[in-house]
């Protein structure tokens, strides 16, 4: 199957837009080779300005360009762009609502061996967390494609978070990726699975799984973390009465809190998050470390029967 | 150079921007006085002579920008645009009242001309350079300016955007840095000595003047002189005294985030009555 890096997929997706639209300018932080912004700075070096390794300036500066009427993508690895920088996406760009598109790559523990210092399991609970923030983690670069697309057609802040490993592509290109709504990627009844980002290929190969035990189960992406499709979710939760979320985040503050924030409210059924346990990472090879925290398919397998049996009871 | 008339209107102005601050202030109960005094001049000459601005279309395209990095002196910056006719005067005896357009902190989404929202220090500079990028891609030609505070350049967010302000050649941003010598727990050079502050803004690469920012005519020729600078951005650094033109607050730290009481309003006003 082929696989590409959301990343890459993004770092195509400047160039195209860079070229159909004079306003979008891009900024990175000493990261271009890695973000891969690189590719829009070698065709439009006018538009593209490296910040060094500042990236509160990075945020600062790309904030006076929206204020100053262009479109500007700020890059840097996830962990420097939310944390490094949180004071002034909080207060140059949240607060005054300006129309700054924070692509962050390197998300999460798939990092790999560069550690826990640049593995980023926080971000989606700090972004998530501001108003007027819109939160998106595309599964493929085929979405990440049409999320950075969207994410120019929408005024506002825009926080897009990518990561570094090559991923199985899920959509063909017919997908419609709509801002704020889930996309179902299979239907089912006894349980649903939401996930997001890297998770969204294990998961749906966990609902294979399941399905050859007989349980069926309703698999969403979740790629709009915020503004958050309540409705999709609740439709879903209302059929199956069960839910797993699973997230290469931290199980505080990310996806899996949000479907919680819903759930319990509107129509509390036994759940489950998957995500990493309040911890840091450690270095590895990518795919050890994510077997290592428990982001894999036969955890997510395990997570559906076991609140399949909650229900159950 | 200038005209007696221009520089009469100009102290005129100040001298009403100082009364405002003070009554503003007073009737708010809280804010911070010091440094909106200290700035004063500054920022009257920027609104009153410098800045192209339209106030009955404040997101006019090619407008000149001024952004207040140091900006708990909003109460300065309010009464600049109300007398500047950007909004009625009436609106500066809302400041920080609940439902009022003026916030604690300039905030660009709730005040006409009020181009960035600040109040987080040391993130002035960098929007600026933002905005004199723009500037220069869009070709429109407008000039950006911006105030910090000798307090707020030790954050160190203030020195990253130093660096790519001389990178990026933005001779079209001309920042001010009140150099009053004080914040809120004491003298400058004792809390966090920054000094010496020319030194450090030349060794950024930027045009570095230094002048008496309480006196018209310096103001005026540093921003002659800023506006003649080509490849590099130019750095005021205006000598000033905080909580300028009021005897009891002059020089005193304590006057950085204290509103004064009705008496002290009153005896402030009569000060001023006197200039």
């Amino acid at each position: 199957m082929e696989k590409i890096a959301t990343r890459q997929a993004y770092g195509k997706a400047l160039v195209e837009l860079g070229q159909k639209n004079e306003d979008i300018v891009v900024l990175d932080a000493d990261l271009a080779k890695s973000t891969m912004t690189i590719e829009f700075g070698k065709r439009f070096p006018q538009r593209f300005f490296d910040m060094g390794v500042a990236e509160q300036n990075l945020l600062g500066t790309a904030a006076g360009l929206a204020a100053g009427g262009k479109i500007p993508f700020a890059s840097s690895f996830a962990v420097f762009a939310t944390g490094r920088a949180y004071d002034q996406i909080r207060n140059s760009i949240a607060y005054p609502r300006l129309n700054v598109k924070i692509a962050a790559t390197h998300a999460g523990i798939t990092v790999g061996e560069d550690g826990a210092s640049h593995q980023m399991l926080e971000d989606i609970a700090l972004m998530r967390a501001l108003p007027n923030m819109t939160v998106l983690v595309p599964a493929d670069a085929v979405e990440t494609r049409k999320a950075v697309f969207s994410a120019v057609e929408y005024e506002g802040p825009v926080y897009i978070r990518l990561g570094r490993p090559a991923l199985p592509i899920i959509y063909d290109d017919s997908y419609c990726f709509r801002l704020g709504k889930a996309s179902v990627l299979k239907e089912g009844d006894d349980v649903t699975i939401v996930s997001c980002g890297v998770m969204v290929s294990y998961t749906l190969e966990a609902a294979k799984k399941l399905q050859e035990e007989g349980i069926s189960a309703h698999v969403i992406n979740m790629s709009t973390i915020k503004p958050f499709d309540a409705s999709s979710l609740i439709e879903s939760v209302r059929k199956t009465g069960a839910v797993v979320t699973a997230e290469e985040h931290s199980i505080i503050g990310g996806l899996g809190s949000a479907v919680s924030e819903v759930i319990s409210e509107q129509c509390p059924v036994p759940l489950f998050r998957i995500g990493v346990n309040d911890q840091f990472g450690e270095s590895g090879p990518p795919q050890q470390l994510m077997d290592k925290y428990g982001l894999n398919i036969e955890r997510i397998v395990e997570a559906a029967k076991m609140v399949l049996k909650k229900k159950h009871k | 150079m200038y005209s007696e008339e221009l520089l009469n209107d100009l102290r005129s102005k100040a001298r009403l921007l100082r009364k405002d601050i003070i009554t503003m202030i007073g009737k708010a109960g809280s804010g911070h006085p010091g440094g909106s005094l200290s700035s004063v001049e500054i920022v009257t000459a920027l609104y009153f002579h410098e800045l192209k601005l339209d106030p009955t279309d404040p997101a006019w395209e090619v407008r000149d920008r001024f952004i207040l990095s140091k900006g708990h002196a909003a109460p300065l910056l309010y009464a600049a645009l109300a007398n500047r006719g950007f909004f009625p005067r009436e609106e500066i005896w809302g400041l920080r009242k609940l439902g009022s357009i003026l916030q604690g902190h300039p905030d660009r989404k709730s005040t006409p001309g009020v181009e960035m929202s600040t109040g987080s220090l040391g993130q002035g500079l960098a929007v600026s350079n933002g905005m004199a990028i723009a500037g220069k891609l869009s070709a429109a030609n407008w000039r950006v300016y911006v105030l910090l505070g000798d307090g707020e350049v030790q954050e160190g967010m203030v020195w990253e955007a130093a660096m790519a302000s001389s990178h990026y050649k933005l001779d079209n941003l001309t920042a001010f840095l009140d150099y009053n010598g004080l914040q809120i727990d004491g003298p400058v050079d004792e809390v966090m000595s920054p000094s010496p502050l020319a030194d450090k803004w030349k060794a950024f690469g930027w045009n570095v003047l230094t002048i008496d920012g309480h006196d018209f005519e310096s103001i005026l020729d540093a921003l002659q002189k800023a506006r003649e600078t080509k490849g590099k951005p130019t750095m005021i650094i205006a000598k000033t005294v905080k909580g300028k033109g009021i005897s009891f607050m002059e020089n005193n730290a304590d006057w950085h985030g204290r509103a004064p009481s009705a008496e002290q309003v009153k005896q402030a006003l009569a000060e001023l009555e006197q200039v």
